[in-house]
């Protein structure tokens, strides 16, 4: 933005703010500096129109509560003022403690999606009287993926409320699906992040991982469109969907070995072989069953049944790659 | 989130006069160019800029008034910007998320201070923060052992560390000089240099499973690198040999979460990949492969396959004879 422009919106800022009169554009025209004089051109008339409605736009965008209206009854045109009460931030003091948590839980942000709106927080913050010390002594440097191009749109599109469109690939599937949903917020969860929101041609809440997008998510129709259920939990849906049912298992491994399995296991004993009998609680079994099985012959499943087959299963598969080598 | 570059200077300008407003003693433009994020070069700029805005009239009892005394600046008029202009939704969600965030991770700043901070920030942002927060960060939370490491580092004392080694399912014990604590994609890292290996190393917390400050100062070896986190976690050396991969469908996920090189659509198996791993850790590699259960086949190096392999035939033969085969 050039320094002209800057020096203009300030002192827009400043005039709206310091009237409680609507001022109208011809007015503000007349005053502000460094808008097209009126000559009585047309020509004139329409730059100071372009140049006026951008300015506008822009402080609308910033969040600047521009408001239009009449003053009285006998005004012919709107005019524009700022409540100043709509503009400020209010009051907010923070204890150097409090100041710090503030400081520290910014710095998630730091090269992830919302580093500008956290940068944008911490001056307004620091404008308002708080002393944040992003830098405290704590060497902490937190970091959130940052490639991740499909954030943006669907970030978009749940703060707006618009409904949004894009092309799905599961890592099972050949092709790409094309979703349409209602876009509920956006997750990360375990380092990975995810769109929750209810998938309209289902008519079901559903989470995908934002990096099995393909292109980039489209946003269509109205703003506040939709209205997410109000007791709705983002990170619990996406958890739910990771999770599932608990599974007992019990498996027989040789002493000394297993020692990852041990930190989380129960013991039950040892076996009649020797072995030391462990029981592993689990939300995935399957999962369960690929880690059992790179164990090899440290390892064996005693119960479930459907456990111990699926160990046996991928042993069978990982004992033919070698003929195959 | 909207512009941030086109708005970041004008979020700055509306913010100056105000920031000064807060600190009426004065403040060194040094600190204050720390503050907002810029150079003084350009604070300086931005200084000079809002000594030509005020009020209507513009005369010299109108425009806002700056009392610059050797390195200080000060401001004696306002021209009524006394409030920063208040949250924006995007600023708002990354406060508030951020904060939240920090309330899973008990052991990284004090719970109550965060609490009340997030009370505060959420009634200053009033209805920017008063929606379903359309993001959500959910961590990795370590609280014991994160609240030791921090202690660790506060304090610069060096750490003595049970840590779990998976790719050697072993437990090992040693001590560490902590040098910063790291989030990363949702998990914590404690990055030391370890007097055992003479190296700079990472430990993931949920692989600590006991960890205590010890008396002596933490004495890390002058002109240790921290790494880099602009490529990930996993860093390979660019030197470390290759391992080739054809990744079944089921197995994609690989691709997504390790850094892999070559990679290739390829047919069979259908709708598979091959990657390319660099790792200079073949027991790392072995568990991969055998916790992937077949879905993933070695094509290099060969004897990879083959120790797979072996593995698994001694695992069947255990289980044969539990079978009564």
């Amino acid at each position: 933005m050039s320094a002209k422009r800057a020096e203009r919106l300030v002192n827009l800022v400043i005039a709206l703010l310091g009237t409680r009169q609507y001022v109208t554009a011809a007015r503000i025209r007349a005053t502000v500096p460094g808008y097209e004089p009126d000559d009585g051109t047309a020509r004139a008339d329409e730059a100071f129109k372009r140049m006026f409605e951008r300015d506008k736009a822009e402080l609308r965008e910033m969040g600047v509560p521009l408001e239009t209206g009449r003053t009285s009854v006998f005004d012919t045109e709107d005019g524009y003022r700022i409540a100043r009460a709509d503009y400020e931030l209010p009051e907010i003091t923070l204890t150097g403690e409090e100041a710090a948590a503030v400081g520290l839980a910014l710095r998630l942000w730091e090269s992830a999606q919302l580093a500008g709106a956290a940068q944008s927080a911490l001056v307004k913050l620091r404008a308002a009287g708080v002393d944040v010390d992003p830098a405290r002594a704590l060497p902490v440097q937190p970091r959130l993926d940052s490639d991740e191009p499909a954030f943006e749109p669907c970030y978009t599109a749940a703060r707006d409320r618009r409904v949004l469109t894009f092309d799905y690939r599961r890592p099972d599937e050949d092709a790409p699906a094309r979703r349409r949903v209602q876009p509920w917020g956006v997750v990360a969860w375990h380092g990975r992040w995810y769109l929750v929101g209810l998938d309209l041609d289902r008519q079901a809440p559903r989470v995908f991982r934002l990096s099995r997008v393909v292109g980039t998510p489209r946003a269509g129709g109205p703003e506040g469109a939709f209205e997410p259920p109000a007791d709705v939990d983002l990170s619990a849906l996406v958890a739910r969907q990771a999770g599932g049912e608990e599974h007992l298992v019990v498996v027989r491994a040789r002493p000394g070995t297993a020692v990852g399995l041990r930190r989380w296991a129960t013991p039950l004993g040892a076996g009649p072989d020797g072995d030391d009998r462990l029981q592993l609680r689990t939300t995935e079994p399957w999962r369960l069953a690929d880690q059992l099985a790179a164990y090899g012959p440290d390892v064996v499943v005693e119960s479930p049944q459907a456990v111990r087959a699926a160990v046996v299963e991928r042993l069978t598969r990982l004992a033919a790659m070698g003929e195959q080598a | 989130m909207t512009g941030p570059a086109t708005n970041e200077r004008m979020t700055r300008l509306l913010s100056l006069v105000p920031y000064l407003t807060a600190r009426p003693g004065g403040v060194p433009l040094a600190e204050a160019a720390r503050d907002f994020g810029v150079p003084e070069r350009q604070l300086r700029r931005d200084l000079d800029l809002l000594w030509m805005c005020g009020l209507p009239g513009y005369g010299p009892g109108d425009l806002i008034d700056l009392a610059f005394e050797g390195d200080r600046v000060r401001v004696t008029f306002t021209a009524g910007m006394v409030r920063p202009l208040r949250l924006t939704t995007d600023e708002a969600v990354a406060l508030v998320v951020a904060l939240r965030t920090l309330l899973e991770l008990p052991g990284l700043a004090e719970q109550e201070a965060v609490s009340r901070a997030l009370a505060k920030v959420s009634a200053a942002a009033g209805h920017a923060a008063e929606r379903v927060t359309p993001v959500a960060l959910s961590v990795d939370a370590r609280e014991q052992s994160l609240a030791v490491v921090r202690r660790g580092l506060e304090q610069g004392r060096a750490l003595h560390l049970h840590y779990y080694v998976p790719t050697r399912d072993e437990r090992t014990e040693r001590t560490v000089d902590p040098l910063r604590l790291l989030l990363v994609d949702g998990r914590s890292y404690l990055e030391a240099w370890c007097r055992r290996a003479e190296g700079l190393r990472l430990f993931r917390l949920d692989r600590v499973d006991d960890v205590e400050v010890l008396d002596e100062p933490a004495a890390p070896p002058p002109g240790v690198h921290l790494r880099d986190l602009d490529n990930g976690i996993y860093q390979p050396e660019p030197g470390a040999p290759v391992v080739r991969l054809r990744l079944a469908r089921t197995a994609r996920w690989v691709a997504e979460y390790y850094p892999v090189e070559d990679v290739r659509e390829v047919d069979d198996p259908p709708g598979g990949l091959a990657v390319a791993l660099r790792t200079g850790d073949l027991a790392w590699a072995r568990r991969l492969v055998a916790s992937l259960g077949g879905a993933a086949g070695v094509e290099e190096p060969a004897e990879l396959a083959g120790a797979v392999a072996a593995d698994a035939r001694a695992a069947l033969a255990r289980y044969g004879e539990q079978a009564g085969a």
